[in-house]
Parts: structure tokens; C-alpha cells; sequence
């Protein structure tokens, strides 16, 4: 993500759009390691509560975030339909769990618009930005933020 | 570039390797336990080390190697006597040629000081002022030893062609065509062949084809002579002069001749067919050629002919095989970059997850025990515990390299404090996983320390007290029970048990009043801040005590122990995993939620009565524990998995004992299984989580946590500092 301001001179981006809740947000496709189906999870004692739990992915131990409850709206209600994106963030790969993949989008960085002064203190925490696509607004989560250690002992 | 980087790494690993033999022989030699091949041994790891510094133009480290050779030589010739002073300024001087080496690998700034004060220590103790250029070394007469047959130990006789730089279509051009036969004299004197045509190589393109017709069968072959002849082509612009000069130093002991042809109008494609070709009939197989640089290893009939096929890294085997049987045995081996060896370790890893799995597929789908795909599962449950073992020994090594460095630091101390301490070695052998080495090196430095600076006592106060003035320290390894003990000992004053508690109470970790007893006492060293040492050194006291001892080796699942007796020593047992990979645990079953329990803090499991449990205050239990009374942990509660205890009648009580021998009973609702699981980091895509260990991947698929028996023991006594704990549970 931090490539977004070198890279801004007309470069486009590909980023995974999707649904949390009734709202869209989106990813930059290069943190993106793989979508997988929901499987249910180990639960961690003396986590915040946004974490699921862990699951098994291919022998390595995934942390799953429930992206619903980061961003401050009720937790997931999780079922086979579910499905998490596996997002490689810093030396780190973690599960972010999340009702729908909606879309690939291709844009240019330089339509990312800031993120509008109306929003919460959490959202405004946690989206980058915003992109206008077809009269649909979609944040741009901030990955780093998501899982940093100082924003869950704040939480 | 890089293969150079590559051909500099390996001669810096095998410098580690002739450094390590270089240290055992010398101690050897100091003990008085060296007969004359240890002499050479040593001798020929400064040689070897000397020889491949000069092929990376490494002066300063040519220069200190050169004047240590020279000494050894004198030893080796008989000329001069190893004394006791000498083989102490020779084990310094290991230990600066250990720093030169490590410096050259990291191009670090040397001690130049202290490498000169050795090599004028040297050179005062040979009694000739040696010439400061390095000179070939004077070798006597009566010397026996092969020296010059470990050169080219990892040379293979291939084609040398350099085409990375044609040959430019000069004129001048000339084809010399070289034969060139060492006489045994030329490595005797420390020459190299390969180095000779690396420089013929320098000067234009150059096709060798060695020549193996003389030599002999292994029987009959001379470890100290030579047998083969080279024939190289070299197309060159230099003149005849320069190529002469190449064989300037080594023109003596060879026989030589040069050739100068005119220049072959193509000499690129129409030099190489002709020796080939002339090559390929002449020699006995033609697998010189492409023959890997493998050791070989001296054995039946069979290698013959490998050997004859490889025949310059086959005569120094076999020398070896002639001294010492086992010792060729060992040396048998390749050299394979960790990380693949770690990702082969992960990868079994999952293959022991994925038979787990399809067992318990095989299980779910109803299928009967004695049915065949059953009893193929069984044959392959078995193949890959034994793949897992073969693997993990892979990666397993000798602590012998630790304990090494750890003479090492026994004499630095031993000349830092004036005190005198040898440090005495056994089980050497024992291995053991190379990530348990790596974390053990700094506690146990930190225990050797210890020992030369608290243990051992002055040489005056230990004659008065009838002991030698030389201190010994014990480091020994053993494997035991799955596990492997190291324990430092010293034969030093023992712990003084008064001033241990008089420190104690100055500190205010226990009460003025506190009856404890000796153990209890000696293992008040293991508390944080404390430390006895009365003036701050900068060997031990550096605000670090044996209570980072102790966590580092927990840390590591381990224990560590203490025993002591007033004027006899003190002696600091560690027991260690023998890897960091897996763990013998306890499958239970705690609300839902699937947890191990390693097996080596449970001490009994138990289905509690009535009787046993009772209760202490509102809503604390304790349950009987062979006559003592043990809290009752209910360990779903304190995970937070449900907010009610359960019921201890209708669970299943673990009795566990922490490294500080508290004991408690966690309550669990049932045990599932006793078995091996592979661990796994959950800090590395997570964090570390309070009372969790590690993570592991279960026969279904999921994941399941690892229990940390001392912090999640340690937090349910949150406030309580670990000193308050420990004598809870003791008084």
C-alpha cells in the first residue's frame, strides 16, 4: 500500500472489491494471496474479539479477522457462504473474513478520493480512501492499520 | 561473480571446519593425548587455511597462517619442543586465527595489535627471526606425514574451459601446448596444481585434460605421491615468458614442457576436440570428466573403480582410511543449504498432518480395522514417523562445535581473572537439533562464565584448601529419555549458601524469617535481579543473571536444575527437547475447544472424588494432592471459553508441575489422545498469546492450541511476582 503515492502518476492498480454487510470495500490486488471458502475456527483465549479464531491453512496457522467487526458493524454471521481472503500484510498472512467477493476492479490511483469527513473515527481509521465506480462509493481498506498491534490494545 | 561469492563461502565454512580440528588438536596436544597425526592435523588445518587465503589474496590472514605453520613445522620436524607456554600462546593464536578468518568473511576491521604480538610471540618461540615475507615452508627431512596430498582434496580432475572471455582474434595469438607432471616434491611444498592452471587459465582460453594412466591401483598407490599429469592447450597473447613464469616457483619439481605453436586460425573450436579426443581412449573410464565433486569414502572392491575415476579426492581417503577406519566414515558428507533441509522439515511436517487426517477419514468412513486399506494406512503411519525421524537427523548435530567455543571462553576468562580452569569435555557426540544449538550457545556461555568467575576459586585460596591451583570444569552432554542433558560443573567453593540468603533478604525476595531449605536456597540464584558477584565485572555481572538462564532455557521447554556442596563445586543440569519441532502432549477436550497439554509438566491425570476437593474462600477449590493440597484450575474458565467452571467430579483433573514446582489441577472436561504433534509458530502470522504455547494441526484438519503450563499457571495467580510463587508452593 505504500506504493499507492510513487505510483500515482496515472498508474493503474487492480484491486478485489467486497461486500461487508450492505457496503462494498476493496483491497489492493498485490496484497491479495488467495480467497478461500470459511472453515470454522480455533478460537484464541484473551483476543480481541474481531478475531475469529485461527484456521489451518495448508499447515501454516491463519489468524481470521472478521472485517464486520473491525470496521465497528455487528460480527459476521458466518456460514458456508462466507468466504475469507487470505492478505499478506508485512511479514504476516492473515484471513480476513468477509460476506462476498463482488468484483475486480482496475482503476488509476489517482481516483482514489480521501475518505469523506462524515465517517466514524473506526471506518476513518481503517479506509485509505474512497473510489466512485458507477455511482457506488468503495472504501479502500488500509491493511496495515487492520491487524497493527496499537489499534487492538486501543480496541 | 557469484560462483566466486559461492567458492569464497564454502572456503570460509571449511576454515570453521579446520579451525575446529585446529582447537581439538591443540588441546589434544595441551593434555598430552596427541600422537603424531594430531601434530599433522593441526598442521595441515593452518596449512589448508593458509593455502585457500592466498587463492583470495586474504595477506593478512596469509600472513598470520604462514607464521603459525611455521612453528607447527618446527614441532612436526622434531626441532621444537611443544611446551606448555607455547601451546597457551598456540591456542591464542587459534583464537586470533578464528578472528582474522571471521573477519576476511565479513570484512571487518582486524586487531592488528593483537595479531602482531602473536605472530612476534611466534616467532620468538621458533627462536629465528622469521622473514617477513612469506616464504615456502622449510620442510626437514625426517618428516613423514602427508601434507601435500590433502590439497587437492575437492579437486576433481574436470575440463577446465574458460568461455567467458574469447579469445581475442589478435594476431599475436599463440597456441602453447603444456605437459606438465608434478613430481610428489611440488605438493610437498605446499604447491597446487589447480591454482597452477587457474593461472594458465587467467592468461587466455585454456582446455587441461588430466592425464590418470600412472596412476596405480589403490593398493599399490602412495598417499604422498603423484600420479598425475596434465596437458593443457592455451591460446594466449602473452608470450612464451609469461606462460613460463606461471610455473616459475614449482619449475623444479615437475617435469614441464612448453610448446609454442602458431596460432591455429580458429583456435576456439579447434583446440578442445583434439585433446578430447585424445583424452577419452587414453584414460581408464572417461568419468573423470563429469565425476561430482562428492567425498568418496574408501571401501570394498566396488569404489575402486569410483576412486580410479576420481582418483585426486580418492588418495587423501584413502590415507585417512589407513589412520583411522571410522574417521574416513565421517567424512562422507555433502554440504546442503538449510533452508532446504528446513523446508523438507516442513513439509514431513505436513505429510505426518495429512496421514493423521486420512486416518481419521479412513475412520469416520466406517471402514473395519482389519480391512486392507486399513492396514495399508498402518505401513504408512509407520514410514512416516520414520521419514519425520530421518529428517529430523538431518538437521540434528553434535553439540561438539558448542562446546568448542566454549573452551574458548574458559581461557580468555581463565587469563582475564588469573584464575586457572580447564575445561573438560565429554559426549561431545551427542546431537541434537541444530535450532536447540543455536539458542543453547548463550546460556550456556553465560553458565561457563559463571563458573570460572563464581565457581572456581583463586589458585592460592584452592591450595589452601588442598584442591590443584587448575580448576576443572566439566561440560557434558548425554541423551537421556528423549531428551538430552547438558550440565556445566566446576570443582570450585559451591554455592555459599549464607550469603545467597543474606543477599536475598538485603533484596527483599524472601522474609528475614523464611525457613528454607538447601535446594531452596540454591535456587533463590534463579530469581530476577538477583545476582552475588560483589564488585560488577564485565565477565558476569552485567545485570543479566541465571534468571535469563532459566527463561531461555524454559523458553526452549526445557528445565534447568541446580545442586551444590560447600567446597565441592556446583553443578547446573539443563534438560533440553531434542528438537524444537515437535512435542509429546495430551489431547484434551475443554468446552468445545480441542487444547495439547504437553506431557512433560503433567505429573498424573486423576477423576477427582468427592472427598478430594474442597473448598478454599468464595470461589477457589483445592483438591488433595498426595498430602499437599493443589488450587484447582479450570482451565476453560481461564481461557475464556465458558464462564461457569465445570463441575470437578464430572472432569478429568491433570496434575501439572511448573518449572518452579508449583503444582495445580486444571480441570478438563476429557482426554482425547496422548500423541506426537508438529509445533506450530503462532507468532509468526499472529502474536504470542498470554498461557498459549504454540499452535499444532490435529488429525482433522483443525487447529489446536498448545498450552504453556508456566504462564497460563502464572496468570492465574496474576499480581503474584514469580518469588511469591515459589514459596507459596513451597511454604
Amino acid at each position: 500500500m505504500n506504493d499507492l503515492q510513487s505510483a500515482s502518476n496515472d498508474s493503474l492498480c487492480e484491486f478485489v472489491a467486497f461486500r461487508v454487510g450492505a457496503q462494498e470495500f476493496c483491497i489492493d490486488i498485490m496484497s491479495v494471496r488467495e480467497i478461500r471458502g470459511w472453515t470454522p475456527a480455533t478460537a484464541l483465549p484473551h483476543a480481541p474479539s474481531y478475531v475469529r479464531g485461527v484456521i489451518n491453512l495448508r499447515g501454516a496457522v491463519l489468524p481470521i479477522v472478521d472485517l464486520a467487526e473491525r470496521l465497528g458493524f455487528p460480527p459476521t454471521e458466518t456460514s458456508a457462504r462466507q468466504v475469507i481472503i487470505v492478505v499478506q500484510v508485512g511479514g504476516q498472512v492473515v484471513g480476513l473474513l468477509v460476506d462476498a467477493v463482488s468484483d475486480i476492479l482496475t482503476q488509476s490511483t489517482d481516483h482514489i478520493q480521501p475518505t469523506p469527513d462524515v465517517a466514524t473515527d473506526v471506518a476513518k481509521a481503517f479506509v485509505r480512501g474512497v473510489l466512485a465506480i458507477d455511482g457506488r462509493m468503495i472504501g479502500l481498506v488500509e491493511l496495515d492499520m487492520l491487524i497493527s498491534t496499537e489499534a487492538e490494545m486501543a480496541a | 561473480m557469484d560462483t566466486m561469492a559461492a567458492i569464497r563461502e564454502t572456503f570460509f565454512q571449511e576454515c570453521d571446519e579446520q579451525l575446529a580440528e585446529l582447537e581439538v588438536g591443540l588441546e589434544a596436544m595441551e593434555s598430552g593425548a596427541a600422537d603424531a597425526e594430531t601434530i599433522n592435523a593441526v598442521f595441515r588445518a593452518v596449512h589448508s587455511i593458509k593455502g585457500g587465503a592466498g587463492a583470495f589474496k586474504l595477506d593478512r590472514l596469509v600472513r598470520f597462517a604462514h607464521t603459525f605453520e611455521t612453528t607447527l613445522d618446527l614441532i612436526r620436524g622434531g626441532q621444537l619442543a611443544p611446551s606448555v607456554p607455547l601451546l597457551k600462546t598456540m591456542l591464542r593464536a587459534a583464537d586470533v586465527l578464528a578472528d582474522l578468518v571471521k573477519a576476511s568473511r565479513n570484512n571487518d576491521p582486524v586487531d592488528e595489535a593483537r595479531m602482531e604480538t602473536l605472530i612476534g610471540e611466534l616467532k620468538s618461540a621458533c627462536g629465528v627471526p622469521a622473514p617477513a615475507a612469506p616464504t615456502p615452508v622449510v620442510l626437514t627431512p625426517n618428516f613423514d606425514p602427508p601434507t601435500a596430498d590433502d590439497e587437492p582434496i575437492d579437486f576433481t580432475p574436470t575440463m577446465i574451459s574458460i568461455d567467458d572471455e574469447p579469445a581475442p582474434a589478435v594476431p599475436q595469438t599463440q597456441l602453447y601446448v603444456i605437459q606438465f607432471t608434478p613430481r610428489p616434491e611440488l605438493y610437498r611444498k605446499g604447491n597446487e596444481t589447480t591454482r597452477l592452471l587457474r593461472e594458465l587459465a587467467r592468461l587466455g582460453e585454456v582446455t587441461v585434460v588430466c592425464d590418470s594412466k600412472s596412476l596405480p591401483s589403490l593398493e599399490q598407490l602412495d598417499p604422498e605421491g603423484a600420479y598425475l599429469s596434465w596437458r593443457a592447450e592455451l591460446s594466449s597473447d602473452e608470450s612464451l615468458t609469461t606462460v613460463e613464469e606461471v610455473f616459475e616457483f614449482v619449475v623444479d619439481d615437475c617435469e614441464l614442457e612448453i610448446e609454442a605453436r602458431a596460432a591455429a586460425p580458429q583456435p576456439t573450436p579447434a583446440a578442445p576436440p583434439a585433446p578430447t579426443a585424445e583424452a577419452a581412449p587414453a584414460a581408464e573410464a572417461p568419468a573423470p570428466v563429469s565425476s561430482p565433486p562428492l567425498r568418496l569414502v574408501s571401501g570394498g572392491e566396488a569404489d575402486k573403480q569410483a576412486e580410479r575415476a576420481a582418483p585426486p579426492a580418492a588418495a587423501p581417503e584413502a590415507d585417512k582410511g589407513r589412520a583411522e577406519a571410522p574417521k574416513s566414515e565421517a567424512a562422507a558428507t555433502i554440504r546442503v543449504d538449510l533452508e532446504r533441509v528446513d523446508r523438507l522439515i516442513n513439509l514431513v511436517g505436513e505429510l505426518v498432518i495429512n496421514q493423521a487426517m486420512l486416518s481419521q477419514r479412513v475412520t469416520e468412513a466406517g471402514l473395519a480395522r482389519a480391512s486392507s486399506v486399513a492396514a495399508g494406512l498402518g505401513a504408512l503411519e509407520q514410514l512416516t514417523r520414520e521419514i519425520q525421524e530421518g529428517v529430523m537427523a538431518i538437521r540434528a548435530q553434535p553439540v561438539k562445535t558448542l562446546f568448542q567455543r566454549m573452551s574458548r571462553i574458559v581461557r580468555e576468562l581463565t587469563d582475564a581473572t588469573g584464575k586457572q580452569a580447564r575445561l573438560k569435555t565429554d559426549g561431545e557426540a551427542t546431537e541434537v537439533d541444530r535450532t536447540v544449538i543455536e539458542r543453547i550457545a548463550d546460556p550456556l556461555t553465560h553458565m561457563i562464565r559463571n563458573a570460572v568467575d563464581h565457581g572456581v576459586e583463586l589458585p592460592e585460596v584452592r591450595e589452601k584448601a588442598g584442591k590443584p591451583a587448575q580448576g576443572e570444569i566439566k561440560l557434558s552432554a548425554a541423551h537421556r529419555s528423549g531428551r538430552i542433558i547438558i550440565e556445566v560443573s566446576d570443582d570450585g567453593a559451591g554455592i555459599d549458601r549464607a550469603r545467597v540468603r543474606e543477599i536475598a533478604i538485603k533484596k527483599e525476595l524472601i522474609a528475614p524469617d523464611a525457613q528454607l531449605s538447601e535446594n531452596e536456597i540454591d535456587n533463590l540464584l534463579f530469581l530476577p535481579g538477583f545476582s552475588t558477584a560483589k564488585t560488577v565485572s564485565n565477565i558476569s555481572g552485567r545485570g543479566v543473571g541465571m534468571d535469563v538462564v532459566k527463561r531461555s532455557i524454559q523458553a526452549l521447554g526445557g528445565r534447568i536444575a541446580i545442586s551444590s556442596r560447600p567446597g565441592q563445586g556446583s553443578t547446573f543440569s539443563m534438560s533440553l527437547p531434542l528438537t524444537l519441532a515437535v512435542l509429546d502432549g495430551m489431547v484434551v477436550k475443554v468446552a468445545d475447544q480441542t487444547l495439547v497439554v504437553p506431557l512433560t509438566a503433567i505429573v498424573e491425570t486423576l477423576r477427582p472424588k468427592k472427598s478430594d476437593v474442597h473448598a478454599l474462600g468464595v470461589n477457589a477449590r483445592v483438591i488433595s494432592d498426595r498430602g499437599g493440597f493443589a488450587p484447582l484450575i479450570d482451565v476453560g474458565q481461564e481461557l475464556g471459553y465458558r464462564t461457569t467452571p465445570a463441575d470437578p467430579l464430572e472432569s478429568v483433573v491433570l496434575v501439572v508441575e511448573t518449572e518452579e514446582s508449583i503444582r495445580c489441577a486444571l480441570v478438563v472436561d476429557a482426554i482425547n489422545d496422548q500423541r506426537q504433534v508438529v509445533i506450530k509458530s503462532l507468532e509468526a502470522n499472529y502474536r504470542k498469546v498470554p498461557g498459549i504455547a504454540a499452535a499444532t494441526i490435529l488429525g482433522d484438519g483443525r487447529v489446536a492450541l498448545i498450552l504453556d503450563i508456566d504462564t497460563f499457571v502464572a496468570r492465574t495467580n496474576r499480581g503474584a511476582t514469580s518469588s511469591d510463587l515459589l514459596f507459596a508452593a513451597a511454604g
